[in-house]
């Protein structure tokens, strides 16, 4: 910490370091909540580690930050193994789920308390602790207690407290979650917009798959204490590795299907697959419902890929359809509203599939 | 729909009437009750107070000699020093034992929640004189390492004391602790860097003033005046003491009894002050 008088825009050229996750275990009696993790973190990357609930991920962040010690593995950061420092010596910032400012504090103190326990003079102390808050854009309530401010600007105190230490890492442990939906939105661009400008490699955990795939470089999505695909938000979106993820990011179909050399026979329809599909045979392609389309039959034509409108719910911009198959089940359809209109309940209605690759899975 | 109509419309006026009645009926009831639990607890202590200041009976001419007598008698002022001095060094050492303990235990050990609860409130359920009767074999060995300078001092009552305190001041702590989130709040300053005793000093006490010192006065009462322990293990504290000199000068007791009352009174109103310094709550609204 001798570098104190940089100012806070020479940080953003910055490098972050890298963080490399080996073979992390962690059991907590019979339960495994790591089973052998590896995750390396590119320098000023900013993953997102998705999952459901006891899926691991929060595990994971608390090993790295150093509040729990894990079974077996290493944390590295850099080229240094920190898997055995304790969680004051990792220079580590972390925003938590909970609320977690001093309640004694002051907006400025609690900003400055990391700077004070490195022995950082006041002035230049209150100085830095200025700048975070004014990157987080809270200047006017620098001087307010917790109890004074919205559960948003907590977070984001508590933001800009983490990164007023200039760590090496910043977690993020499901920061949004006790926020309502529309501060959950701004916070969440918001802590985007600070992490590019500060370049921190960055863990964000979240079991909302909309955050996660919104604001990540790379999207990590957690089961059983392993990760089951790491990759770009539209590589996780549109070609799941697994069947797990196909059905935990986004909503997804399941239609009975032929897999027949690179395409699928879905109902009739020839449909392009995943190369990690099943490799011939039955199975069940998990079709997204915005690569449905529906056309309206009017000519009272049937076949496998027609069926009644059973349901629409009106999402705003866009609207979803239930299609009633028949023997092959209900079929979700996404559309914009403007050319839902034609699709009311018990109008006739044939599904089409857009021709991108799905993933067929057994059943 | 009409019949309800004109019920709300005619209703009101009746029903404030009743309800105004009502009103003052509680808040007559309340005076009374008010009144009647101040006499209940006036009475006696401004009874000491004109007893202690009466030179013989309650038609003798007034005299503020007994009170006088606590300031000069070498055995009272001894006494009284002494046992503020326990009270002082309970309080500190239990806190010191207890805080850290029980931060502990919400932390890392949440098992043993239970275990720690039963043991420090188990000194209740055991009477003093069962406890005495564990102690005096003990107390002669520490009687025959205390040095000489210090021989029959109470001060080393605090070895006991510091048990006795243990369940009120485990209530008191656990309430504290109950109400802030020790768990975040730890985990946030151990990742800003601090260490455990700053999370203890600087995070954790701050945030439970009003409980450690809720705690400590809880403590200081009950050091000051508890009788039965000092007495049988024969060490002379305040309330030893004041027996004793009853023996010889009740208005002096008396005298005594009042002061001590009065001592905590003052102590107990000047803890509701503290924890309250800060600034109203306020909602903020999100921009």
């Amino acid at each position: 910490m001798t570098e104190t008088d940089t100012p806070v825009t020479a940080e953003a050229t910055r490098a972050g370091v890298e963080v490399r996750l080996e073979g992390l275990r962690r059991q907590y009696g019979a339960v495994t909540a790591l089973d052998g993790l590896d995750l390396t973190i590119k320098p000023g990357e900013f993953i997102a580690l998705l999952g459901p609930s006891g899926c691991g991920k929060t595990t994971a962040l608390r090993l790295l930050a150093g509040l729990e010690d894990a079974d077996g593995g290493r944390v590295m950061v850099g080229d240094k193994d920190v898997t055995r420092l304790p969680t004051n010596k990792r220079d580590m910032g972390m925003v938590f789920q909970a609320y977690s400012l001093f309640p004694h504090m002051t907006a400025r103190q609690n900003v400055a308390f990391g700077l004070r326990l490195r022995k950082i003079g006041e002035t230049e102390r209150n100085r830095r602790a200025g700048e975070m808050l004014e990157l987080v854009g809270l200047s006017a309530q620098a001087d307010r207690y917790a109890h004074q401010m919205s559960g948003g600007q907590q977070q984001r105190v508590a933001l800009a407290r983490a990164l007023a230490i200039r760590p090496t890492v910043l977690l993020l442990d499901e920061p949004l979650s006790a926020l309502d939906a529309k501060v959950r939105a701004t916070l969440r661009d918001e802590i985007r917009r600070v992490q590019l400008e500060v370049g921190i490699t960055t863990l964000f955990v979240t079991h909302d798959q909309e955050e996660a795939l919104a604001v990540a470089d790379r999207v990590g999505v957690m089961n059983a204490g392993r990760l089951e695909q790491l990759g770009p938000p539209t590589e996780v979106y549109s070609r799941p590795a697994t069947p797990f993820v196909a059905q935990f990011v986004g909503l997804s179909n399941r239609i009975p299907a032929t897999v027949n050399g690179s395409t699928a026979d879905v109902l009739g329809a020839a449909v392009p697959v995943i190369p990690s599909s099943v490799d011939s045979g039955e199975g069940f392609a998990l079709v997204r419902p915005e690569a449905v389309d529906l056309l309206p039959v009017t000519d009272g034509a049937t076949g496998p890929l027609v069926g009644q409108v059973i349901a629409t719910s009106f999402l705003g911009a866009v609207s979803r359809i239930t299609v009633d198959l028949g023997p092959a089940g209900l079929v979700l359809a996404q559309m914009p509203t403007s050319q839902a209109g034609g699709f009311g309940s018990g109008s006739v209605a044939r599904v089409t599939f857009r021709p991108d690759p799905v993933l067929v899975v057994k059943g | 729909m009409a019949a309800v109509t004109t019920e709300l419309t005619t209703a009101p006026p009746k029903n404030q009437g009743a309800r105004a009645r009502s009103a003052l009926r509680f808040r007559i009831g309340r005076a009374v009750l008010l009144v009647l639990f101040a006499l209940f607890f006036a009475v006696p202590l401004l009874a000491l107070i004109e007893f202690s200041t009466r030179s013989n009976d309650l038609t003798g001419p007034r005299t503020l000699e007994y009170w006088r007598y606590i300031g000069q008698d070498p055995e009272i002022r001894t006494a009284l020093r002494d046992s503020v001095l326990l009270a002082l060094i309970t309080s500190v050492v239990a806190l010191a034992l207890l805080l850290p303990t029980m931060v502990w235990v919400r932390l890392r050990l949440p098992k043993l929640h239970r275990v720690v609860e039963f043991l420090c409130l188990l000194p209740l359920t055991i009477p003093a004189l069962v406890l005495v009767v564990g102690w005096a074999p003990i107390y002669l060995w520490i009687a025959y390492f205390t040095p000489a300078q210090f021989d029959s001092s109470p001060v080393v009552l605090a070895f006991a004391y510091v048990i006795l305190v243990m369940p009120y001041m485990y209530r008191s702590l656990d309430a504290g602790l109950s109400s802030i989130d020790v768990r975040t709040l730890a985990e946030a300053a151990r990742s800003l860097g601090a260490g455990w005793f700053t999370v203890m000093a600087r995070v954790i006490m701050p945030n439970m003033l009003s409980a450690v010192l809720n705690a400590a006065l809880l403590s200081v009462a009950l050091v000051l005046g508890e009788f039965t322990v000092a007495s049988l293990l024969n060490y002379d504290n305040l309330q030893v003491v004041m027996n004793n000199v009853a023996q010889i000068s009740s208005g002096v007791t008396v005298a005594l009894a009042a002061a001590s009352l009065m001592f905590v009174f003052v102590l107990l109103f000047a803890l509701s002050f503290v924890g309250r310094r800060r600034p109203a709550r306020v909602i903020a609204e999100e921009k």
